[in-house]
C-alpha cells in the first residue's frame, strides 16, 4: 500500500490533483463551521456585486446572495450528490454483475441482454428520459444518474465474478455447504471490491458532472437551494452583464473534474506494471547510438562487418548488456550461423546492424557495423533506411507477428519494393508474383491477395523470404526463422534459403539455437553466450573439435539419429542475468571445469585465423601456430 | 460484405425493441395521472376519462405497449400537446439541426483527437506530447456547458467575431456561410471532450502499436517513418479506435443537450428539455426513442467500418 502511495505521488500531476481535491474537501467540510453569510437570504439592493468587493469575496448573484457561501454550499452538495450516485450505482450495478457472473447461464444471459440494451442508449438521452418520468429534482437527477451508470459496473463487476466463479475456493465453498448469499458475501465480493472501488474512482468525476448538467438544465435541484450546476443555469441569464456569476461555480466544476482525473490517472498508472518498466515507451525509428569509446577502425574483412559492438538496455537505473564486444563478419555467398540459447544476445546482435534494436530502452554504446566499408551506427537515418532492405534485409522469426495483419501480402511485398524504386503499381505486383513463385509458393497468383492470417506457419515463412529477396539484397539476416515452424517445413525453408544463396550470392547471418541447422547450412558459425562470443570457427571444426566447454555441451544436447548410445544432457543451471554479469567468465556457475582463475577475471577471445574461443581451459589447445 | 451488413441489420431489431420497452417502462413510472399531468389539477372528471381513453391509459400495460409500438411503426408518434402538432413532424424539423451540430462535432472530434494522438505517440514525451496531453486534461475537463459559456463571452461578446446564438442570423442569413459562423462555436464547445477523449485513447493505442513486431518488420523493409506511422501504425491502431469512436458519437449525439440549450439551437435536444419541464410525455417518449434509434444505426456503420478495416472480422 505504501509503495502504491509512493508511486502515485511520483505522479507530479496525480500530487496537484489530490492536493487541489483534498483542499475543495476539507473547506467543504468545515463549510458549516466558516463565518459565512446565509447561502439563500435575498438583498436584492446589493444584487450582482463583483466578486472582490468588501463583505463578498465573490460578489453577489442576480438575488444579491453571497456568492462564496453560495460556492460552497453549492459544492458541498454537488460532491455529496456525485457522491451518493456513484455509491448506489457501485452496489447496485456490483449486485447485478455478481449475481449474472456466479449463476451464470440463462440469469447471466438475461440479465446482460438487458444492460446491452441500456448501454445501447446514449448516455445522457436515458438520463433524461428518467428525469423526464420522475419530475425536475435534485433526488430524481440523482437517481438517473445513478441507474445510467448501473450498467458500466453491472459488465464490468460481472466479468471479474465470472474469472472468479470458477475457481477452486468458490468450488470448496459450496462443497462446504455454504448458501449462495454466504458465498456472494464471504467469498466473492471480498476479490470484486478494489475493482468496484477502482471503477468508482474514475466514474466519480462523470456522475459529479452528469448531475451538475442535469441541474444546469433546470431537471436537478430547485431553488433556492442551489448546487453548482443549478447556479452556473441561473448565472447563464446574466453571463454577458456580469459573467462572474457563472465563472464562479465553472471553474469549481472544472477544478473537481480535473483533479478526480487526475487523481483518478494516477492510481491507474500507478496500478498498471508495464509503466514501471517502460514499455510502453515507443520505439524510435532507429536505434539510439551513443559511443562512449573510439569508433574501431576497418580491418577490411567480409561485406558485412561487425566490429566489437555493445549494444545495451537502459531500464531506469538498471544497464543490462545484451550485446559485449562482439565482432563477426560475413563474405559474399557465405552463410555464418550464430547460436546461443535465448537471451545469449544473438538477436540483439542480428537488429542492432540496422538500428532496429526498441529503443528506448536499447541502446547501442560502442563498436562499428561496416557494410561494404560504411559504417552504418555513425549513418543518417536517411542512409541507413535507404540500405534497410536494400541492401541488408532481414528475415524474422514467427511471421504471424512480424508481418502486417491488415495489409493484403501482395500489397506489403509490392511496398517493399516499391519503398527503394519508383515503379509502377502494375510492375511491382508482377514482380511481387516473381517472388512468391521463388518461394515456391503455389498458387502464388491468388495468394497475393490473402491476409497473413489466411496462411500457413510454412507459407507465411516463405512470405517473409519472399519480402527480404524483394530486391536482391546482398545480405540477408536470418533471425531464427524456423524455430516456429514444424521439421518438415523447416527443412524445406532451410533448402530454400540455401538455394537462394548458392544462386545469387547472398550473405547470409543465420541466427538460431538449433546446433542441426547449423550443421546443415552455414559456413561458419560464432557460438554466443551471455552477451559474448565464447567460441567461433568453421562450422565442420566446430562441430567436430569443439573448444569450449559450452559449445561442447551444447552440442550434447542435440539427438543424433540412430546414435542411441550416448547420453542426452541438458546444462544445468541458467545463464545469468545480463545485468549482473560476473567479472569473469560468464559460464563458470555451470562449467564443470570451472577454476578460481575463470571468475578472477575477464577472459580475452584468443583467436587463431578463423578460429576462436573465449576460455583458459578450452577442450583443446588452440593451435596459435596454424596461422 | 450485403450479408454482412444485413446480419447486423436484423441483430439491430432486438436492440430497438429493448430500447422502446426501456422507454415505455421508464414513462409508465410516473407518478400519478398523466392526464391530470397534463390537463392539471382543475379538469374536469370527463375531460380526464377523455384523455385517458385518447392516450389508451385505460388499457392494461402490455396492451397500451403494443398499441403504442404500433403506431410508431406506421409512423405515428402521438400528438404533442404544448406545440399541438404531431410528435414525428417536430422530431424530424429538430432533428435536422441536431445532426448538422453533432455530425460536424463528430467529424471534428475524430479527425483532431486521432491526428492529436498520432502526434502525441510520435512525439512521444517530447513538447508536442506534453502540450496535447495537458490540452487533453483541460478538454476533458471542463464541463461543456460552462466551455460554451466561456466562448461566448469571449468570441462573441468581447471580440465580436461570432454570433452569440442560433442557427441562423435572423435577417440576412440561411445560406452555408451563415450557418457554419453559428455553428463553429457550438460544435467546438461540444467537441471538446470527445476530441479529448479520442486522442487520449489514439495516443495509447499508437503506443501499443508501434511496439509490435510488424512495425519492425515495416522498418527493416525500409519503410520512411512518417509512412511507418500514418500507414502501418495508424491502420493498426484504428482497430481500436474505432470502437471508441461509436461510444463518443453516443456522447456527442447526448451532449448536444447542453449545447442547444447554451447557444439556442434548434435542436431536439432543446426540445426535449422544454418537453420535460412541460411533462408533454409523449414528445419525449418520441424525441428519446427517435434519437436512441438513430444511434443503433450509427453502431452499425461503426462496426461495418471495422469489417471494412479488419479483415480478421469474420463477415
Amino acid at each position: 500500500m505504501s509503495g502504491f502511495l509512493k508511486l502515485l505521488f511520483r505522479n507530479r500531476l496525480a500530487a496537484v490533483g489530490a492536493v487541489v481535491l483534498g483542499t475543495i474537501l476539507v473547506l467543504v467540510l468545515i463549510t458549516p463551521l466558516l463565518p459565512l453569510k446565509d447561502p439563500n437570504v435575498t438583498d436584492t439592493a446589493n444584487k450582482f456585486i463583483p466578486p472582490f468587493t468588501e463583505g463578498h469575496l465573490l460578489g453577489t448573484d442576480h438575488l444579491g446572495r453571497d456568492q462564496l457561501s453560495r460556492l460552497l454550499h453549492g459544492t458541498r452538495l454537488s460532491l455529496a450528490v456525485g457522491l451518493a450516485a456513484a455509491v448506489i450505482a457501485a452496489t447496485l450495478g456490483s449486485a447485478v454483475g455478481i449475481i449474472a457472473g456466479y449463476f451464470g447461464g440463462r440469469t447471466d444471459n438475461v440479465i446482460m441482454r438487458g444492460v446491452d440494451m441500456l448501454m445501447a442508449f446514449p448516455y445522457i438521452l436515458l438520463a433524461l428520459a428518467i428525469v423526464a418520468a420522475l419530475g425536475p429534482g435534485l433526488l430524481n437527477a440523482l437517481i438517473a444518474v445513478a441507474a445510467v451508470n448501473i450498467p458500466f459496473f453491472a459488465r464490468n463487476i460481472r466479468g471479474i465474478t465470472v474469472s472468479l466463479a470458477g475457481r477452486e475456493f468458490i468450488d470448496a465453498a459450496r462443497l462446504a455447504g455454504k448458501g449462495h448469499t454466504r458465498i456472494i458475501l464471504t467469498e466473492l465480493l471480498p476479490n470484486v471490491l478494489p475493482t468496484i472501488v477502482i471503477a468508482m474512482s474514475t466514474t466519480v468525476g462523470w456522475m459529479i458532472l452528469e448531475t451538475a448538467g442535469l441541474s444546469f438544465l433546470g431537471l436537478g435541484s430547485q431553488p433556492p437551494v442551489a448546487d453548482l450546476g443549478s447556479m452556473l443555469g441561473k448565472g447563464r441569464d446574466s453571463l454577458i452583464t456580469d459573467p462572474h456569476t457563472s465563472i464562479v461555480p465553472g471553474v469549481m466544476i472544472f477544478l473537481i473534474v480535473m483533479s478526480v482525473n487526475l487523481l483518478g490517472d494516477g492510481v491507474r498508472d500507478a496500478l498498471d506494471p508495464r509503466l514501471k518498466s517502460g514499455a510502453l515507451s515507443r520505439p524510435r525509428a532507429m536505434t539510439a547510438v551513443n559511443r562512449k569509446g573510439p569508433v574501431p577502425e576497418t580491418d577490411d574483412k567480409g561485406l558485412l562487418n561487425i566490429q566489437n559492438l555493445e549494444t545495451q538496455f537502459h531500464v531506469g537505473p538498471r544497464v543490462y548488456r545484451a550485446v559485449n564486444d562482439v565482432s563477426l563478419h560475413v563474405k559474399p555467398g557465405e552463410c555464418l550461423g550464430v547460436i546461443g540459447e535465448s537471451g545469449s544476445g544473438k538477436s540483439v546482435t542480428a537488429l542492432s546492424v540496422m538500428g532496429l534494436v526498441a529503443s528506448p530502452p536499447g541502446v547501442i554504446t560502442g563498436g562499428a557495423v561496416r557494410y561494404a566499408g560504411e559504417d552504418l551506427l555513425g549513418a543518417s537515418y536517411k542512409s541507413l533506411r535507404t540500405k534497410r532492405g536494400e541492401n541488408v534485409a532481414y528475415i524474422f522469426q514467427d511471421p504471424l507477428s512480424t508481418l502486417h495483419p491488415l495489409y493484403r501480402v501482395g500489397d506489403q511485398l509490392a511496398e517493399a519494393i516499391q519503398c527503394h524504386h519508383k515503379i509502377s503499381d502494375a510492375k511491382a505486383r508482377a514482380r511481387s508474383l516473381e517472388l512468391l513463385r521463388a518461394v515456391r509458393i503455389p498458387n502464388a497468383e491468388s495468394r497475393l491477395r490473402d491476409y497473413p492470417h489466411e496462411m500457413s506457419g510454412g507459407m507465411r515463412q516463405r512470405v517473409g523470404i519472399a519480402m527480404a529477396m524483394a530486391n536482391d539484397p546482398d545480405v540477408i539476416i536470418a533471425d531464427e526463422p524456423t524455430t516456429a515452424l514444424d521439421v518438415t517445413v523447416q527443412a524445406q525453408i532451410l533448402a530454400l534459403l540455401d538455394d537462394l544463396r548458392r544462386e545469387r550470392g547472398l550473405a547470409i547471418v543465420f541466427i538460431t539455437h538449433d546446433f542441426g541447422v547449423v550443421a546443415q547450412l552455414t559456413d561458419r558459425v560464432a557460438v554466443m553466450y551471455a552477451g559474448q562470443i565464447v567460441e567461433q570457427g568453421r562450422t565442420e571444426e566446430v562441430l567436430s573439435r569443439p573448444l569450449h566447454p559450452y559449445t561442447r555441451r551444447l552440442i550434447a544436447c542435440v539427438p543424433e539419429l540412430g546414435g542411441g548410445r550416448r547420453r542426452l544432457e541438458a546444462i544445468p543451471g541458467l545463464p545469468p542475468m545480463v545485468d549482473k554479469l560476473p567479472r569473469g567468465c560468464a559460464f563458470a556457475a555451470r562449467c564443470d571445469k570451472a577454476q578460481d582463475s575463470c571468475r578472477a577475471a575477464p577472459i580475452a577471445l584468443s583467436r587463431d585465423g578463423d578460429r576462436a574461443v573465449r576460455c583458459l581451459f578450452p577442450e583443446e589447445a588452440l593451435r596459435k601456430d596454424a596461422s | 460484405m450485403g450479408r454482412y451488413i444485413l446480419k447486423r441489420l436484423i441483430s439491430a431489431i432486438p436492440v430497438l425493441l429493448g430500447i422502446t420497452i426501456i422507454v415505455f417502462l421508464i414513462m409508465a413510472m410516473i407518478p400519478g395521472d398523466p392526464a391530470i399531468a397534463i390537463l392539471g389539477g382543475y379538469a374536469t372528471a370527463d375531460r380526464i376519462a377523455d384523455l385517458n381513453r385518447d392516450l389508451g391509459l385505460d388499457q392494461p400495460l402490455v396492451a397500451r405497449y403494443f398499441i403504442w409500438l404500433g403506431n410508431m411503426l406506421t409512423g405515428d408518434f402521438g400528438r404533442s400537446f404544448s406545440l399541438n402538432r404531431p410528435v414525428l413532424d417536430e422530431i424530424l424539423e429538430r432533428f435536422n439541426a441536431t445532426l448538422i451540430l453533432a455530425g460536424v462535432s463528430f467529424m471534428m472530434c475524430s479527425l483532431l483527437g486521432i491526428l492529436a494522438g498520432v502526434v502525441s505517440a510520435a512525439r512521444q514525451y517530447g513538447f508536442a506530447d506534453k502540450a496535447i496531453t495537458f490540452a487533453v486534461l483541460i478538454g476533458i475537463s471542463v464541463p461543456s456547458f460552462f466551455l460554451g459559456m466561456m466562448m461566448i463571452l469571449f468570441f462573441a461578446v468581447n471580440l465580436r467575431w461570432l454570433p452569440v446564438s442560433g442557427m441562423y442570423a435572423i435577417y440576412g442569413g440561411g445560406d452555408l456561410p451563415d450557418l457554419i459562423r453559428h455553428l463553429i462555436m457550438p460544435a467546438t464547445a461540444l467537441a471538446a471532450v470527445a476530441t479529448g477523449v479520442i486522442a487520449r485513447l489514439s495516443r495509447s493505442a499508437m503506443l501499443e502499436v508501434l511496439r509490435q513486431d510488424y512495425i519492425r518488420t515495416a522498418r527493416a523493409k525500409g519503410v520512411g517513418e512518417r509512412r511507418v506511422i500514418m500507414g502501418h501504425a495508424l491502420r493498426a491502431a484504428m482497430v481500436s479506435i474505432i470502437p471508441v469512436l461509436g461510444i463518443q458519437a453516443g456522447f456527442v449525439l447526448s451532449g448536444a443537450v447542453y449545447i442547444e440549450i447554451v447557444f439556442q439551437w434548434p435542436g431536439v435536444g432543446r426540445m426535449l428539455v422544454t418537453a420535460i419541464l412541460q411533462r408533454d410525455i409523449l414528445l419525449v417518449q418520441g424525441g428519446v426513442v427517435f434519437v436512441a434509434a438513430c444511434y443503433v444505426f450509427f453502431n452499425i456503420l461503426v462496426d461495418v467500418a471495422q469489417s471494412l478495416l479488419d479483415p480478421r472480422i469474420k463477415t
